[in-house]
């Protein structure tokens, strides 16, 4: 390639060494109007932006004909033979004729039979532009068949129920006790610990204002009613959003995703009455248990608070609670509790049951589950209030 | 003339644009063993769902002993349920349950059977299928796919059923536990006169173990004995059973 012909000698421009150029992937060469190339080093998908340099730097001006030469040491890939065949297919754009000195090489070879071979990947609608118009009616189409199957899916649970009562064996009850042990008494420590923290931390803010008008009695007022009427019931509710509601979702979407339920439909056995039910009904019983455990809790550090803080003495604090409760103050507080417990069980399983496919539904359905559950909680409470509030309780 | 187990007729099933059955029509017999052929993403899967009442088709029906599933209560059809059994491609076992415990739940389900009846006859399934005693009190997670795959014929075969419905039970099995699995279906089925749907790609197990075969094409079902089907000139089915793989089994065409 190198070599000197004395035919052409005036003709041909001299040759450009790889190591005066600096050049590793190319040695190129003018043999009248035909372009010799040859590559070197070794052309791999790490070396594609070195090789890139080169190849811009490389003009065609000038020349008909391109031969290529690849040495047998040349390591090609196919990212490399790939970026080859562009420049050769830009040369042969350009006008040049494009040959081989030997082979075509085998990855170039490959990359034209893969390409040639296969149909036009048909366009996706989905590239089409994006229509506000009807992206909102598929938005709404799409919230209002949710709507449908989430009232589906509680008929169905309520259906379940109904048809459950007729056997003791049924209801499952075995079941039912390992739910009320996980998403109740396995709880206890966490909503104990967070009462506590909550109420102190509201008695303290309490006492601090109640201290410039000289009316630290009434810190105790506002922990105890505070605390069993809304603060017990719904810090709970909260805690228990994150822990079960959580925790039945992923077992739920886990057996989905394996086909374990489908396993239950084929024997026969409905999965609501097998997962759902037992799950609803355990929390249910759970949730009015924990809550009067953080009621007793958070009037306990409200206690705290006002002996360390205010120096007030516990058979003072306890007569203060006396007067400052009514019949009804720890009810309506009580009151709320299954309905939460309905509320979480009801969005976990049901978000539960959605999951398909693949372990990042999982992952996004139990995310729905709990946001879906608090945000529940928070809303039956808001209605709870107005709801006693009209009634004067 | 054979009585029909399970007949599928006009069968249409489409998930949003894309049809996946455009009627298909498949008929099983008492007593045989058949077997379902399709390419990947054919809609074998969806088809087993189907009869299986997991999947509503847009058209069509699936009759059971001549009875249409999807007019049944729901106490009728956990009736028809206890007549077959059913094999997921992954297992589908129970994973908080032992294998006992998995075998013993149609059991439970289904049944009214004292403490001790109920653990010796699920020990008995877990035996039948060949796990060895200590099998029993392992948890799906701890299995190898060979034991798996016992394990949930084992649970299939829970209620004694008279209709076994396997989608894929050597997928993923080494060739001898593959053949093994063959033999243990053929004698359970001589043994119980069972009537077994297998889906398969495994041509090893189809023409070890079925007397017809069905193959799903475009959308429909030719379906034929196995001599036959591998005579059918669609050239899909020709590269199926002709193809360099099935080499070995040319012997079975002529």
């Amino acid at each position: 390639m190198a070599a000197a012909d004395s035919e052409h000698a005036a003709v041909m421009r001299p040759f450009v060494s790889c190591v005066e150029s600096g050049r590793v992937y190319l040695n190129v060469s003018r043999d009248g109007e035909t372009l010799e190339v040859e590559l070197a080093g070794h052309w791999r998908g790490a070396d594609l932006p070195a090789i890139d340099n080169e190849l811009a730097a490389q003009s065609f001006d000038g020349a008909r004909a391109l031969r290529v030469h690849v040495p047998e040491d040349v390591q090609l890939d196919l990212a490399g033979a790939w970026r080859l065949r562009q420049w050769l297919q830009a040369a042969e754009a350009a006008g040049l004729s494009v040959s081989y000195e030997g082979q075509q090489p085998g990855q170039i070879a490959l990359i034209e039979s893969t390409l040639t071979g296969a149909h036009a990947a048909p366009r996706s609608s989905s590239e089409s532009e994006f229509e506000p118009v009807s992206a909102l009616g598929r938005q709404v189409t799409r919230r209002w068949l949710s709507v449908l199957a989430a009232v589906h899916f509680i008929g169905h649970a309520f259906m379940t129920l109904l048809r459950a009562c007729t056997s003791w064996r049924r209801l499952r009850p075995t079941s039912i006790a390992r739910h009320v042990y996980e998403t109740g008494i396995t709880a206890i420590p966490i909503v104990s610990l967070i009462a506590f923290l909550i109420t102190l931390i509201i008695a303290y803010i309490a006492a601090q204002q109640a201290r410039e008008y000289g009316a630290e009695i009434f810190v105790v007022d506002i922990v105890t009613v505070g605390v069993l009427r809304e603060l017990g019931v719904l810090l709970t509710a909260i805690i228990v959003a994150g822990r079960s509601g959580s925790a039945f979702a992923a077992e739920i979407g886990a057996m989905k995703l394996n086909e374990e339920v489908d396993a239950l439909h084929a024997i026969g056995v409905e999965p609501q009455e097998v997962l759902i039910l037992p799950r609803v009904i355990g929390l249910v019983i759970a949730m009015p248990l924990l809550a009067v455990i953080a009621d007793g809790i958070g009037l306990t550090g409200g206690a705290l608070l006002c002996k360390w803080l205010l120096d007030m003495p516990l058979p003072l604090y306890l007569d203060r609670v006396q007067d400052a409760i009514s019949p009804t103050t720890f009810w309506v507080g009580i009151i709320k509790a299954p309905v939460f417990g309905l509320l979480i069980a009801l969005s976990g399983t049901y978000r539960g049951l959605q999951v398909r496919d693949s372990s990042r539904e999982l992952g996004r359905l139990t995310t729905v589950a709990v946001v879906q559950s608090i945000f529940l909680v928070i809303f039956a409470n808001a209605v709870f209030a107005i709801v006693f509030w009209q009634l004067d309780i | 003339m054979s009585e029909a187990i399970i007949e599928v007729k006009g069968l249409r099933n489409r998930f949003g644009r894309q049809i996946v059955h455009d009627g298909l029509d498949m008929t099983v017999e008492r007593g045989e063993v058949f077997g379902i052929v399709g390419g990947s993403g054919s809609g074998k899967s969806v088809l087993l769902r189907t009869i299986l009442g997991l999947q509503r088709p847009q058209a069509g029906e699936v009759l059971f002993k001549g009875r249409d599933l999807t007019r049944m209560s729901i106490a009728e059809l956990k009736q028809v349920k206890a007549g077959y059994g059913v094999t997921f491609q992954q297992g589908a076992l129970f994973s908080s349950l032992t294998v006992l415990q998995n075998v013993q739940l149609p059991m439970l389900e289904h049944l009214d059977l004292p403490a001790d009846a109920l653990d010796e006859l699920a020990r008995l399934k877990v035996k039948l299928v060949g796990l060895a005693d200590e099998a029993a009190g392992k948890y799906p997670a701890q299995l190898s796919g060979g034991m798996i795959k016992r394990a949930a014929l084992a649970r299939a075969l829970a209620l004694d059923p008279g209709l076994l419905m396997l989608d894929e039970p050597t997928a993923g099995l080494d060739p001898i536990s593959a053949a093994a699995f063959d033999e243990l279906l053929m004698d359970l089925r001589q043994q119980l006169g069972l009537t077994v749907v297998m889906i398969t790609h495994d041509l090893d197990t189809i023409f070890r173990t079925c007397n017809r075969v069905g193959v799903i094409i475009d959308r429909k079902m030719t379906s034929d004995t196995l001599e036959a089907i591998t005579q059918n000139p669609h050239p899909w089915i020709q590269a199926y059973f002709h193809g360099e793989r099935a080499q070995r089994f040319s012997s079975h065409g002529t």
